[in-house]
């Protein structure tokens, strides 16, 4: 029997991040593998996120966090439209509901000049009207951020690791490290079933449960204490009541409740901060959702008129520190790019780059590869603004997003295939419309079976 | 001058027996549009008695009149086009995309008949977690009745409507226990005997006052917490009911919409306020039978052949006046329908001006169920208590 392979680099985690990393150490001359305790790339903390793409105005100046959000805001804009992960300008505004708020706009504008961005531009409460005429009574004022975008949080980390894995990249699902042994040459992971992977350099992109790993490296210095969002997103029909997203003006005890249109051509309202404990605890509450419409109904009102198309709440990985926890060792051949809270999808793109140099600091040697080894990535962009299949003929099987069962097999067949039918939403929005399956759950399933020559009941998560 | 008389959305009881009318009335080409693979609509997959009673005059099941109303439309001349959805029709210039790629068809007439749908577990705001297992009946009846599927081993069943009860039936019959029917009103809102049958037959508690409070379960459901603590598990759970009409295509047309049923305003002669668009069935009342649906299809065709022949059209669009606890009120072709908000008692007057045209007996009234007054003039119905 051969020996295992040895990895030139293991990533843990095949979130926005570590998908991003394994990306980036794909482009290089390394032979790299992407490992997920799940059964799919971006279906953690990742596919639960507000989906904007900042600009990181309101980051703390100076810190890791804004350093890399002006970055990652940067390439990923670039590079989204360039693989087919839909983004949408629409900027955003601020809006004050007090007096404490509207005099803390002005703070927020130095502070975004501070983080370099110099476009924000501070606004009276009648300019915010004609901007977004559906708001609620009571605005003080506001500030406009012109480049604040839209993206699909879903496509983003699928395109990462699809591209990581037509370069080369190894994608390794269901493997959750519980246990690992740093020796001399290489460090061997180890999973819950005895699966064991070898890496010289481990990336630890674990997300939610990155303090765990970077204990079982034998380090210290955070601890994840998951912050939960839960999130309401409205139905199509209410999208022409926003023109951009509405951003709350953050006050010494909250973040703020934001609204925002989605890629897809919902708007979605949320989220809430939480902090617990469970790392699991993705469910959403009666008194989230309750205290969201209570928000949702002073900032756009008739939202509330509008049906609710999808509910769902996300964690984020926050620690005891403000800003992301970065750190590296040479002895461990190890990179921890831990803490990385809800500004990890616009700094996905820039951390791959900091990994790599990271990697590179201690002792990693690699070369980009030659350009024509390199396969493009292109999804089919999911995003209302951009073209989709059933514009130019196809079967529609879920027609509330509009989906062709030609996508279905796409998502199946892919690099990066779905298994589930969470993945299948994630890679062509089948069922995630308002009627949430009514019409199209057994088709969607029946396809997919034929597709994946798997049986419906596998599809339909049956017991 | 247009491609089709006709263009009809949706091929359910509604659309098909307005199809099948109009050719009777010599409307020459008649387009259905529908964007399943199969016509027919929800009676394909409802897979019970109590089809056909007051339009084809034969009690049948769902599929079989779902097949019946198909074969009669096809005799007659209407031109089927199933997977196709209409996109819009501004100017009765309608759109369409299916298979073979976009079309564009220019209709003397438009016809909307696109149904009605239950709400879902996040339209319901639901709170919990997000296993699967959670269905609407819409659903359920596919895997069990067009796929043959078990879809779980024991379930939950949110509603106490008359669908409600048909889920037990169907759940029963793939081979899935009930362990409860969960309803946040003080009572069930069917036929006692209906209720009765399910509790014997099938034994199935019915909780009401209740409201599920949480979804439990990572992967599949585990279990539902009750508001008032109780838990019961159970892989599946079944949302059944709280109808909403499948309106998008019309409210993206630019229909306006009756704020409580959330379906197009039409009058009794199914206009809109739009010339030559008419919207018929449960599109335009969430929910009733399908012969119901049938019969408005197609006594609207006498409107729509007025509409093809004169071009008139009235001058306002008047909906039917309601307050609470009427929660909507709309025209069928056998007369009014209308739903209450609550348990109320009382009578329900039907008056045109000032002037009571039809008043009931005092009796109590149920949320969910179809209150039916005569076919009248009446332009406003009042309950009194």
């Amino acid at each position: 029997m051969p020996a295992d392979p040895v990895f030139d680099v293991v990533v843990v985690g095949a979130g926005v991040v570590g998908c991003a990393v394994a990306r980036e150490l794909s482009r290089l001359t390394l032979s790299v593998a992407l490992i997920e305790a799940r059964n799919d790339v971006g279906a953690g903390t990742s596919k639960a996120n507000t989906a904007i793409l900042h600009t990181g105005f309101d980051a703390t100046p100076g810190s890791v966090e804004s350093r890399l959000v002006a970055r990652g805001y940067q390439l990923l804009r670039e590079y989204a439209p360039s693989v087919g992960v839909s983004v949408e300008h629409t900027g955003a505004v601020l809006v004050s509901w007090d007096d404490e708020q509207a005099a803390n706009l002005l703070r927020l504008a130095e502070k975004a000049a501070a983080n370099g961005y110099d476009r924000a531009v501070v606004i009276d409460a009648a300019a915010v009207r004609a901007l977004e005429p559906h708001l609620g009574e009571g605005v003080t004022g506001g500030m406009v951020v012109p480049d604040e975008h839209l993206i699909d949080p879903w496509s983003t980390p699928i395109a990462f690791a699809t591209e990581a894995v037509t370069n080369g990249c190894r994608l390794f699902t269901n493997l959750h490290v519980t246990k690992l042994d740093v020796g001399p040459e290489a460090t061997c992971l180890i999973a819950e079933d005895g699966r064991k992977v070898l890496a010289r350099f481990v990336v630890n992109a674990a997300g939610l449960h990155g303090d765990t790993l970077h204990r079982l490296f034998g380090f210290d210095g955070f601890t994840i204490r998951p912050r939960r969002g839960e999130l309401i997103v409205f139905d199509k029909l209410a999208r022409p009541l926003l023109g951009r997203t509405i951003l709350p003006v953050p006050t010494s005890h909250t973040k703020g409740v934001l609204v925002a249109p989605t890629v897809f051509g919902n708007i979605m309202l949320g989220p809430t901060a939480d902090d617990i404990d469970d790392r699991s605890a993705t469910g959403s509450t009666r008194a989230g959702l309750n205290s969201l419409l209570q928000k949702g109904h002073r900032i756009l009102p008739a939202l509330l008129g509008e049906e609710v198309t999808a509910v769902y709440a996300g964690l984020r990985a926050a620690t005891e520190h403000s800003d992301y926890q970065l750190t590296s060792d040479g002895a461990a051949r190890y990179v921890c790019l831990g803490g990385i809270r809800s500004t990890g999808l616009t700094a996905s793109m820039a951390l791959g780059e900091e990994a790599v140099a990271m990697l590179s600091a201690i002792g990693l040697y690699a070369t980009p590869r030659d350009a024509s080894t390199l396969s493009p990535v292109r999804l089919t962009p999911l995003g209302e603004g951009d073209a989709r299949p059933y514009q130019t003929g196809g079967t529609v099987i879920c027609h509330c997003e509009r989906v062709t069962s030609a996508e279905i097999d796409v998502a199946i067949a892919s690099a990066v295939p779905a298994h589930d039918l969470d993945g299948l939403r994630r890679r062509t929005r089948a069922l995630a419309g308002r009627c949430q399956g009514f019409y199209c759950a057994a088709e969607v399933c029946a396809h997919a079976a034929v597709a994946s020559d798997r049986p419906m009941s596998e599809w339909m998560g049956l017991p | 001058m247009s491609d089709a008389a006709v263009v009809i959305v949706g091929a359910g009881p509604a659309g098909l027996s307005a199809a099948i009318e109009l050719r009777r009335r010599g409307a020459g080409r008649v387009v259905v549009y529908e964007r399943e693979l199969q016509a027919g609509g929800v009676p394909r997959h409802t897979n019970h008695l109590g089809y056909g009673l007051r339009d084809l005059h034969r009690l049948t099941t769902g599929p079989k009149y779902a097949a019946r109303l198909t074969r009669a439309a096809e005799r007659s001349g209407v031109e089927i086009e199933v997977g196709r959805s209409v996109h819009s029709f501004v100017d009765r210039v309608v759109t369409t995309h299916g298979a073979g790629g976009p079309t564009k068809v220019t209709a003397g007439a438009v016809v909307l008949a696109t149904g009605v749908r239950e709400r879902p577990r996040a339209a319901r705001l639901v709170p919990g977690d997000r296993p699967s297992g959670v269905y609407t009946t819409g659903a359920l009846q596919q895997f069990a009745t067009l796929h043959h599927r078990r879809v779980g081993n024991r379930a939950v069943i949110v509603g106490a409507e008359h669908v409600s009860f048909s889920a037990v039936l169907t759940l029963t019959h793939a081979g899935c226990a009930v362990a409860a029917m969960v309803t946040a009103l003080p009572r069930h809102q069917t036929y006692a005997p209906l209720r009765l049958a399910t509790a014997s037959r099938h034994r199935v508690p019915i909780h009401t006052g209740v409201e599920i409070a949480q979804i439990v379960g990572r992967g599949r459901v585990d279990a539902v917490v009750l508001s008032d603590g109780r838990r019961i598990d159970c892989d599946t759970v079944v949302f059944t009911g709280d109808w909403i009409p499948d309106h998008e295509l019309a409210r993206a047309g630019g229909l306006p919409m009756l704020a409580s049923a959330k379906s197009p305003i039409v009058d009794g002669g199914w206009h809109t306020e739009q010339p030559g668009v008419f919207a018929v069935g449960n599109l335009t009342h969430p929910a009733e039978t399908a012969d119901v649906c049938g019969l408005d299809g197609r006594a609207a065709a006498a409107h729509i052949m007025d509409w093809l022949t004169l071009q008139t059209w009235p001058a306002a669009v008047t909906p039917i006046e309601f307050e609470h606890p009427i929660l909507w009120a709309a025209h069928t072709a056998v007369g009014i329908t209308a739903r209450v908000a609550e348990f109320v008692e009382g009578r329900i007057e039907c008056r045109t001006g000032g002037v009571v045209v039809h008043r009931t007996k005092h009796r109590r009234w149920t949320p969910n169920q179809a209150i039916h007054l005569p076919r009248s003039e009446a332009t406003s119905i009042v309950l009194r208590r």
